[in-house]
């Protein structure tokens, strides 16, 4: 934090010539010039593939627009976005995906920091064991981690409604069991992504500053909450906004299990019913717009209220 | 300078193979001159793909068919279907569509106009409800080639026990009052999904009543028949259901083939459901996964009525074949289309495949009757059935009514209201479905 504080004073310090003799400098000029040889078709990529479906999902969210009545097209301003933000469906859809990003990322990140700890603890012939059998569920794909709970889960094809003394009782039929399933199998599938994230983080601690504390005679829990955790911070929080920013699209878990029947519509899925299943391209493209606001709404808390440093987590800080 | 030259080979290079990979993803025609016909069909036993072989042998070098699987689900066909159709996709020359989409391909111009004579010779023999669901605005616009209904299965045993006379039409109170006592569920299928809306349809059919009254009109100006009292018996039924507890284990996530699984190991003596639960039930019994004393035990009848004396209205389902409007070769096309209707044809795919044919004819067929023992109730359910709500906007009032219709738990006296209310928002554009 203080080398932080003494940089950005130092920035300030700067005088205006010297800046403008930096800026001036051959050197400096080619390395902007290089940086923009390297990076610029990617930005143009990246213009491309993802700014122009943007632009075209904002112009397409001002049309009723139906694909199957292309002739009745009609131009309708702002007014998609008031029947969906004045629908109680849109408002259970985002509380539920709220509820599991939630969850699943809090639940994710205790269990995700144990296996990191594991990862990172186990030595010798062990350690390449225990990390392939850690990462193996984030290896299967989403669609048939999703079938493979949904069939554990089923009334007919199920074994767990045994294993839980269930007996009869329909999982699917209920929100809540319904919901708690599509967080266990999200949780499942995606905790080794985040113990990944937090193993790079761990590698990243001093090992002399854990040393020097043991030293000093801190406890393992003061170790852990007083140096391994503070070193790890921005590790922790880029592990959460990737991951939150992944389980508010969660879409496969929904449609395979549920379909959205019981309550348990997320916005990703109200998005694509709107969209590929009503062909109601207008109102489809206003939800997904309202989605991809509410993606920019989490990278700007993580961003500027938690202070998520990109470039420290890569290790340039 | 050499440099250059070969840069400019590359580049020559590139676009003709590029060029050449273009062509190929574009052409359906052989080198030989024979067009190459796409038939998207639905998955089946094999059966389609069958009948194009046989039609492209048959045709003596006028096409050769060449077919496409969509998915199980008939939203999903319908999915994939508009959407490539929509992008003007010529790659798709004849289809397999569910009659209840075929108002809205003919609607948005995806279908090729049927010459007047191949409306004749397509309908001529052909059930009147099949004939319904493959034309739309009084115009034959699609060929029908099968013709599903939905019959009532019973175990003969428990029927016998509880003191039905299945030789009569039975009531969905005595099927109530029957399970009740045997202490068994009736199969029905209340997942939110299309099957709901063939359960809700039939009982408002057979009550006397219409889902929709004006089908022809456009979203907004469409008025919906729910809130009435054939409504409100269809709602009674499945409020009798639940209340005498023979749903069965699952029933809100049960579609036609978990229905068919739990009717088969027991779990319901009693059953609402498509044909091919029969051929199933055969191919386990033949198989040893089912004790052939159990399929001996199926017995079959019309669907159930709403009230004595008052016939049913049974669903219907089945295939109607399209020609794309976007299609390259629809002459042709349109020539294959009467191959795969044929009655021959349509004989050896109900044989094969136990979707019930739409000519009547070949219900006479004698393999075909020794296949399927009920040829004569499918044929009698065929004249009876009703087809679904036949619109442009099918799928907003299919998925409306599963909506509201489901959990079965949940329908009250309220929920023909509700629904109705509801998909009306969602027609006129104020609501999110």
């Amino acid at each position: 934090m203080s080398q932080v504080e003494t940089r950005s004073a130092g920035d300030l310090s700067v005088s205006r010539p010297a800046k403008r003799r930096a800026r001036g400098s051959d050197k400096a000029r080619a390395e902007a010039r290089l940086g923009w040889y390297l990076a610029g078709p990617a930005f143009v990529i990246l213009v491309a593939v993802t700014g122009y479906p943007i632009l075209q999902a904002l112009y397409e969210s001002l049309f009723s627009y139906r694909l199957t009545a292309p002739g009745d097209r009609e131009f309708v301003g702002l007014k998609n976005y008031g029947v969906i933000l004045t629908d109680s469906l849109w408002w259970k859809a985002l509380g539920n995906t709220a509820m599991i990003t939630v969850v699943t990322v809090a639940v994710e990140l205790v269990i995700g920091f144990a296996l990191a700890m594991v990862m990172h603890k186990v030595l010798g012939w062990l350690r390449p064991i225990v990390r392939t059998a850690i990462l193996v569920p984030y290896a299967v794909i989403t669609v048939v981690s999703a079938y493979a709970w949904q069939y554990a889960f089923g009334l007919t094809t199920g074994f767990m409604n045994v294993v839980l003394g269930l007996d009869d009782f329909d999982v699917f039929a209920n929100k809540w069991s319904a919901l708690a399933v599509i967080c266990l199998s999200e949780i499942w599938k995606t905790t080794p992504f985040i113990s990944l994230l937090l193993l790079a983080g761990l590698a990243q601690v001093p090992s002399d500053m854990t040393e020097a504390a043991k030293v000093d005679g801190a406890t393992a829990w003061e170790r852990l909450w007083k140096v391994t955790l503070p070193n790890m911070k921005a590790s922790i929080m880029v592990a959460l906004l990737f991951r939150a920013l992944d389980a508010f699209r969660i879409f496969d878990n929904v449609y395979i299990m549920t379909k959205g029947a019981a309550g348990t519509e997320t916005v990703s899925s109200l998005a694509y019913n709107q969209t590929i299943s009503r062909l109601e391209i207008g109102l489809g493209s206003a939800v997904s717009v309202l989605l991809f606001v509410c993606v920019l709404a989490i990278c700007f808390i993580a961003i500027k209220v938690f202070k998520v440093d990109l470039a420290r987590a890569r290790g340039e800080g | 300078m050499a440099g250059r030259w070969r840069t400019r080979l590359g580049i020559l290079s590139a676009a003709t193979v590029l060029a050449g990979g273009l062509t190929a993803c574009g052409g359906s025609s052989t080198a030989s001159g024979t067009p190459t016909l796409n038939w998207y069909v639905n998955p089946d036993n094999g059966g389609q793909a069958k009948i194009a072989a046989d039609c492209s042998e048959q045709s003596g070098g006028a096409y050769t068919i060449d077919t496409s699987i969509l998915p199980r689900d008939a939203a999903a066909q319908r999915e994939q279907l508009m959407r490539r159709l929509a992008g003007n996709d010529s790659s798709i020359d004849l289809m397999s569509l569910d009659p209840v989409f075929v108002p809205e391909t003919s609607e948005a111009g995806f279908l090729a106009k049927v010459p007047a004579d191949l409306q004749q010779q397509w309908s001529d023999g052909v059930v009147d409800g099949a004939v319904q669901g493959a034309s739309w605005k009084g115009e034959l616009v699609t060929a029908p080639f099968w013709a599903n209904t939905q019959l009532l299965w019973y175990r003969k045993s428990v029927a016998q026990a509880a003191g039905l006379d299945v030789t009569k039409p039975l009531t969905w109170d005595q099927l109530v009052q029957a399970a009740k006592a045997q202490g068994t569920a009736i199969g029905v299928q209340g997942q939110r999904a299309e099957s709901m809306t063939v359960w809700v349809n039939a009982m408002i059919a057979s009550a006397g009543g219409e889902v929709i009254e004006n089908p022809d009109a456009k979203g907004p100006d469409i008025r919906l028949g729910l809130e009435s009292d054939a409504g409100k018996a269809a709602a009674k039924v499945m409020q009798d259901i639940t209340a005498a507890g023979v749903g069965g284990p699952g029933i809100d996530n049960r579609d036609e083939a978990a229905t068919a699984n739990l009717f088969q190991q027991g779990g319901a003596a009693f059953m609402v459901n498509w044909p091919f639960v029969y051929a199933q039930g055969k191919s386990a019994a033949e198989e040893g996964t089912m004790d052939q004393a159990v399929f001996d035990d199926y017995g079959w009848t019309t669907y159930p009525a709403m009230s004595e004396g008052q016939e049913a209205k049974p669903p219907l389902g089945g295939i109607d074949i399209g020609v794309s409007a976007f299609s390259e070769h629809q002459d042709a096309a349109f020539q294959a289309v009467s191959c795969i209707v044929s009655e021959q044809n349509q004989a050896a795919y109900m044989v094969s495949d136990g979707n019930p044919a739409a000519l009547e004819s070949v219900y006479d067929d004698p393999q075909v009757q020794e296949a399927y023992p009920m040829y004569d109730t499918i044929r009698t359910s065929l004249q009876a059935a009703a087809p679904r709500p036949q619109t442009a906007y099918y799928n907003e009032v299919s998925q409306g009514i599963a909506d509201q219709w489901q959990p079965v738990s949940g329908v009250t006296d309220r929920t023909p209201g509700a629904s109705q209310e509801y998909i009306g928002e969602v027609l006129r554009g104020e609501k999110l479905l």
